[in-house]
């Protein structure tokens, strides 16, 4: 076997650039996949029926089908409607990056509605009845009560959800785009050397994964503070060394 | 007693369950100051009767009104009343406070933020004031000290005396018991009672559910007894606990003796 380290290092500044493209397609699609999920899910979980079908078939659709197919339909389907090509939308759907970060959006938005749904149904029903004993209004409920419990709730399994959305982002390249993945095949089209590229490409995903495991360590430390909190005297109680 | 300004008044209440009518007509009224205790064995629909006067369930029927004000309710295509005023039944709401068996403290929100949470939300006072009145509730209860501690550090009946206080916050108009005693251990169960004893004695007005019969004789000034969803008998808890007229309540106070 012949392992170079120097191809590496001479191509790491490049594969850093995919870096920069994969974390801006997994946080800007996570953003707004978050922003799309939330009103999905308050829906889903409402006591409206209709409310509660509307989004049932986009949800259906984006976890019943692969990533992949969700991407070439929107990048290469897209086009093949005139109205879109003449619309005001067509400057956004014909640059592949887009393309990208609106099929994530799509997808993850469609999980984590449902990942979000099942959070606020699993928040005990008398939380819910105090609100409404004090006369919050639903809106004010739902600000103050459901999604603050249910943002506790949902933390592990979101952060489980944005990982595999890390990964998955490697489909971006596909479509063109120099993501890390995207950014390794076309040095090694010039290098010859797929294992030492793939493996670089591969660590960096790795890093990436390992800093967000540690974020989301600390966010679900300081969101769910209420389940770990120990007050002085509370250890005290538990073993009276510890207070020491 | 008669004198007196009512601060709730309850009107031929009914509610079903389906098929299953869990009551069957009751009125209420209790004065301002008043302590009202409702006793019944399990399944009398003494806590869906409470629960009835802030909607917490819908009543199938009846009226309700707090201080003189009636709840405009009509009936939806299950048969059951429904607020017809959103805003209404908020504000109604926000002057009667509940306090639930199982406590229903937000645990993600710490001890005093639990009670300035509705006045600040819902009454719009201002954080400042809010935090006063929490803590000065605090003290009352005894658990000034537990301020920023979080729910699932605290027993149950230090809990339920948060609960108490946070229901006082928001200065409600009456006061609902729903068992506040039941889930607790036997040796939490009169930390609690003494702040209820406290605030009947301040004049609160007060409609508790209890199994507690030494309490509720010694506090309230009416007992009402509740058997298969109607009033059996009620009156001053001298009259339902020493002469009962009915052969139901006479077994009732026979087993709970």
């Amino acid at each position: 076997m012949n392992w170079s380290w120097d191809v590496i290092i001479d191509y790491f500044p490049r594969l850093l650039d995919g870096v920069w493209v994969t974390l801006e397609l997994v946080f800007l699609s996570g953003l707004f996949g978050l922003l799309l999920a939330v009103p999905l899910a308050l829906m889903r979980a409402s006591p409206n029926r209709w409310l509660r079908i509307l989004p049932f078939g986009y949800i259906f659709f984006f976890r019943g089908t692969p990533l992949l197919v969700q991407i070439f339909l929107i990048y290469y389907g897209s086009s093949q409607f005139d109205a879109v090509r003449e619309s005001a939308l067509w400057p956004i759907l014909k640059e592949p990056y887009w393309c990208a970060i609106i099929a994530f959006t799509l997808n993850t938005a469609a999980y984590s509605a449902e990942l979000i749904r099942g959070a606020i149904q699993a928040i005990p029903k008398g939380e819910l009845e105090a609100a409404d004993a004090f006369g919050m209004s639903k809106a004010l409920k739902i600000r103050r009560i459901v999604l603050p419990r249910a943002f506790g709730i949902v933390l592990p399994a979101y952060g489980n959800e944005l990982i595999l959305m890390l990964k998955s982002s490697s489909l971006a390249s596909t479509i063109t785009l120099l993501d890390i993945t995207g950014a390794a095949r076309t040095i090694i089209a010039r290098t010859y050397t797929p294992l030492e590229i793939f493996f670089a490409a591969g660590m960096l995903y790795l890093v990436i994964s390992a800093i967000m495991i540690g974020g989301f360590r600390l966010l679900e430390r300081r969101l769910n503070r209420h389940q770990h909190y120990r007050g002085p005297d509370e250890v005290a109680k538990v073993d009276p060394r510890l207070a020491e | 007693m008669t004198e007196t300004k009512t601060a709730l008044e309850l009107i031929d209440i009914h509610k079903s369950f389906g098929s299953l009518e869990v009551l069957k007509g009751v009125s209420l009224s209790a004065g301002d100051g008043e302590v009202i205790s409702i006793l019944g064995s399990s399944g009398s629909g003494k806590s869906t009767l409470l629960r009835c006067i802030n909607l917490l369930e819908r009543p199938s029927q009846g009226k309700i009104r707090v201080s003189g004000e009636e709840l405009e309710m009509k009936a939806d295509k299950n048969g059951d009343l429904r607020a017809v005023n959103a805003r209404q039944l908020e504000r109604m709401r926000s002057r009667i406070g509940f306090v639930f068996q199982n406590f229903n403290l937000w645990p993600h929100k710490s001890i005093v933020e639990n009670i300035i949470e509705a006045p600040t939300q819902v009454l719009g006072l201002p954080k400042d004031k809010a935090y006063a009145r929490a803590e000065a509730l605090l003290d009352r209860v005894g658990l000034l000290e537990k301020r920023d501690a979080y729910p699932a550090n605290l027993s149950g009946g230090q809990q339920q005396r948060i609960a108490i206080a946070r229901a006082l916050a928001m200065e409600p108009q009456v006061l609902l018991f729903d068992e506040p005693t039941s889930a607790l251990d036997p040796e939490l169960v009169n930390e609690v009672l003494a702040v209820m004893r406290s605030l009947a004695e301040e004049g609160r007005t007060m409609l508790i559910v209890t199994h507690e019969m030494r309490f509720a004789r010694e506090v309230s000034s009416q007992v009402v007894f509740l058997h298969q969803g109607q009033i059996e008998e009620s009156g001053p808890p001298e009259d339902v606990f020493d002469r009962p007229k009915s052969q139901r309540v006479r077994d009732f106070m026979a087993s709970h003796a």
